[in-house]
């Protein structure tokens, strides 16, 4: 039966990482993933979790660490943010290119400098190029319920690409809130034990990692685009999967009232709860608004996004990155790319807050989309502004 | 190899680049990068060998009569033989292509 516990998000992973029975977990402490990696060590320490827990003295060293042991066909944890999440970069895009099934956990957290060790999605944004599948979880039930999935969808073989749970650090991986914490009973085959299809093994030698020369690079290139962008039937048949056993139920596009919505918000991460405070209190006005929830952010759910904000004149994205020197941040880019050439192709603006740690409270986002609507009515051509930044 | 790398669409990729015949560098012809190549003397040459052992690739075998003699489906070219040599024996002249 399962228990309805009050835990940290960062507990509720570590608790889905032991219900996985996760053969390897390599990670380095860093804030504020930091809880994630202590409880799985002391579940090791304690038994609970038979794992090898290789203490390792990086990020780089551990991302290293999970393509080895994942190319042995051992299931794989790590998670990191931040700071690690940038040392392990070059690695990144080897555990994808290589095909290795690694799930990580990533407690978002802004980028140096200066330094900051508080949530927003700088850390995120700059791996979305590496291949990996990566979504968001916005709050304790949710990242348990996804971490759990992770390993299902990465190991799935019409997938077999590493999987990054994102969740906002602090707002998610330290506050305390009840969830459900199934047990081994229920989870029952959910989750079958990881069968890799081409391990490392000396009685069958193969060579992964090899080089490509500018002959054949393009062809392995085109290949794993193919192969990412064909995983959208597995993650939500995954996600169908579980919501049919636990009730719980995931979408790679979620809404919060669009149905006629004339203003559609677009957002991802925990904010979301925050915007969804206020676009009931908009619509209890009168008002024509919705929220749209961007939860796989790779691969990137082009026609289900288009479908959810196809009622919308006006789309506003709200985002907790910055792209320095661009037109606009990534969340709005890759919107606007969405977006462009559709036939009625909504007006879209877009808003950058809650870097380092900030909070958005309820009535910031009522301000939000006041101001958006003062920006559509005066058609000023503004790509993005900051909010809740003093000027 | 079934198929020359530049004969491979992306469908031939295997999953993850990976390869699955071991030690089959050997297949991979590294003698087009070449823009010159070792032409050796057999009159001036001396069978010492010093060619064999500077050989960066290595390419260099002995044939049947003892000479040192580069094999053009691996030689990239590079003149180290024919620098070396004591004898003057390896001229490294231009290839058309």
């Amino acid at each position: 039966m399962a228990k309805r516990v009050g835990a940290e998000g960062s507990f509720a992973v570590a608790e889905a990482v032991r219900l996985a029975d996760t053969d390897v977990v390599a990670a380095y402490p860093i804030t504020p993933q930091t809880h994630i990696v202590e409880r799985l060590s002391e579940m090791v320490a304690d038994g609970e979790l038979k794992a090898n827990f290789i203490y390792v003295e990086s990020e780089h060293s551990a991302m290293s660490a999970c393509l080895g042991s994942s190319a042995v066909g051992a299931r794989t944890f790590t998670s990191t943010a931040g700071q690690g999440l940038e040392l392990m970069h070059e690695v990144l895009y080897l555990a994808s290119s290589m095909r290795l099934p690694i799930v990580m956990a990533v407690a978002d957290r802004a980028l140096s400098g200066p330094l900051n060790v508080w949530g927003d999605h700088s850390d995120a944004m700059a791996t979305r190029e590496c291949g990996w599948i990566q979504y968001f979880g916005e709050n304790a039930q949710e990242v348990f319920d996804l971490t759990l999935c992770a390993f299902k969808i990465a190991e799935h073989h019409d997938v077999l690409f590493p999987v990054m749970v994102h969740m906002d650090g602090f707002h998610v991986s330290h506050v305390v809130e009840p969830y459900l914490l199934p047990d081994k009973e229920e989870l029952g085959d959910f989750l079958p034990p990881i069968n890799y299809p081409y391990p490392l093994d000396p009685n069958k030698p193969i060579t992964m990692g090899a080089f490509a020369p500018p002959a054949v690079y393009s062809e392995c290139r085109k290949a794993q685009d193919v192969a990412v962008n064909s995983t959208h039937a597995t993650i939500e048949n995954v996600w169908n999967e579980f919501g049919k056993r636990f009730d719980r139920h995931y979408k790679p596009i979620e809404t919060h009232k669009t149905e006629d919505a004339e203003t559609i918000l677009v957002s991802i991460g925990s904010f979301n709860q925050m915007a969804a405070v206020a676009v009931d209190k908009l619509r209890e006005e009168g008002k024509k608004v919705g929220l749209v929830r961007i939860r796989l952010w790779r691969p990137f759910p082009l026609q289900a996004f288009r479908q959810a904000v196809k009622s919308a004149k006006n789309v506003v994205i709200f985002e907790r990155s910055m792209t320095y020197g661009g037109t606009v941040g990534p969340v709005c880019a890759e919107v606007k790319s969405a977006l462009y050439g559709t036939k009625g192709a909504p007006r879209i603006t877009s808003f950058i807050g809650g870097l380092g740690g900030r909070d958005m409270s309820p009535k910031q986002f009522e301000a939000l989309f006041k101001r958006a609507q003062e920006i559509f009515d005066k058609n000023l051509d503004i790509q993005y502004e900051t909010i809740g930044v003093r000027e | 190899m079934a198929k020359k790398d530049f004969e491979l669409t992306w469908k031939d990729i295997p999953v993850g680049s990976i390869v699955h015949e071991p030690g089959n560098a050997s297949q991979y012809q590294t003698g087009d990068w070449r823009s010159q190549m070792p032409v050796l003397d057999k009159a001036k040459c001396v069978k010492c060998g010093i060619c064999y052992r500077f050989c960066p690739e290595p390419c260099i075998v002995k044939d049947d009569d003892g000479y040192y003699v580069s094999d053009l489906f691996y030689c990239k070219g590079c003149g180290i033989c024919a620098y070396e040599c004591p004898k003057d024996a390896i001229t490294i002249v231009k290839e058309e292509h």
